[in-house]
């Protein structure tokens, strides 16, 4: 039964990996900004399963709820109100910004894979082991409530903020 | 604990499975008599009029926006579910102003008008 869980659980893993790699090299390579934007959603979907896979439940459901919502949901806003036809018509030629991208990319992944071996991630043993993940979600809430009490009240000002802001911004009349 | 969510894993499968099946099935079912009106693109059963890339005005763009922060209180209130049978009346004081802040903003945005459709 165990090495059944864990059999399906590698193939849950790398049907997720290659899927989520799948969906972001089509999402870089076409040319219609929604289908960037739908395998996005792909992409942020398979990467909610892999936090789940890794005991990360409030992260994962955080991922599909609030990043493939509504955060998409704004970059398909900015697509509609950006005239891309022109765009798609002339067929830009990005060369600076495809070196300047291909430089850091590969910076990014230096920083990944010393990421990865110089420091141990998450494993065995330590303090956030795969048992004390599991109660995940009721962790993040005893601390919320507990420690971070006055934090948690401090992000309503922030949001009222950024509300104000959102509003002053959009609501300016235009001379 | 990873078990527990083999039944939404199921229920994935089935969704999916379903979308495949009912996209295949009326493909290899169907009939196809094409015919260049019939391929023509068209909205709302008449010819497409101007071109179908349009750039919508902001305001729909605020309404994204303020929708985009009170997304973000789902954030919270989620692992607030979870814990308050535990932490009852201190929970629920302390979500009382964390939310009447922000309803405090919400009334701010009404009687600014951004919700209103000009």
């Amino acid at each position: 039964m165990e090495t059944i869980g864990t059999i399906l659980q590698w193939l849950i893993f790398l049907g997720m990996a290659f899927t989520s790699i799948l969906a972001s090299v089509l999402l870089i390579t076409r040319k219609n900004p929604i289908h960037s934007a739908l395998f996005l959603i792909l992409n942020f979907l398979c990467v909610a399963v892999i936090y789940l896979l890794l005991y990360s439940q409030f992260i994962a459901i955080i991922q599909v709820l609030v990043y493939a919502g509504a955060i998409v949901m704004l970059i398909v806003f900015v697509i509609m109100l950006l005239d891309l036809e022109e765009e798609l018509r002339s067929r830009l030629k990005l060369f600076y910004s495809k070196v300047i991208g291909s430089v850091l990319a590969v910076l990014f992944l230096f920083g990944l894979i010393y990421g990865l071996v110089a420091t141990s991630p998450t494993g065995k043993t330590g303090s956030y082991t795969a048992e004390k993940m599991s109660a995940n979600v009721k962790a993040v809430g005893e601390a919320l409530f507990n420690q971070y009490l006055f934090p948690f009240e401090v992000v309503s000002i922030l949001l009222v903020v950024a509300i104000i802001g959102a509003v002053i911004l959009s609501k300016r009349k235009l001379s | 604990m990873l078990v527990e969510y083999f039944t939404i894993g199921i229920f994935i499968a089935i969704a999916i499975a379903f979308a495949c099946f009912a996209v295949l099935a009326s493909h290899f079912l169907g009939q196809r008599k094409p015919s260049a009106i019939k391929q023509a693109p068209y909205e709302c059963g008449m010819t497409t009029v101007g071109s179908s890339f349009r750039r919508v005005p902001i305001k729909y763009y605020i309404i994204a926006m303020l929708f985009l922060i009170f997304d973000i209180e789902v954030v919270f209130l989620y692992p607030w579910a979870v814990v308050f049978k535990e932490y009852r009346v201190f929970a629920f004081v302390s979500m009382a102003v964390f939310l009447g802040i922000l309803i405090l903003a919400y009334i701010y945005i009404w009687k600014k008008g951004a919700l209103e459709w000009e």
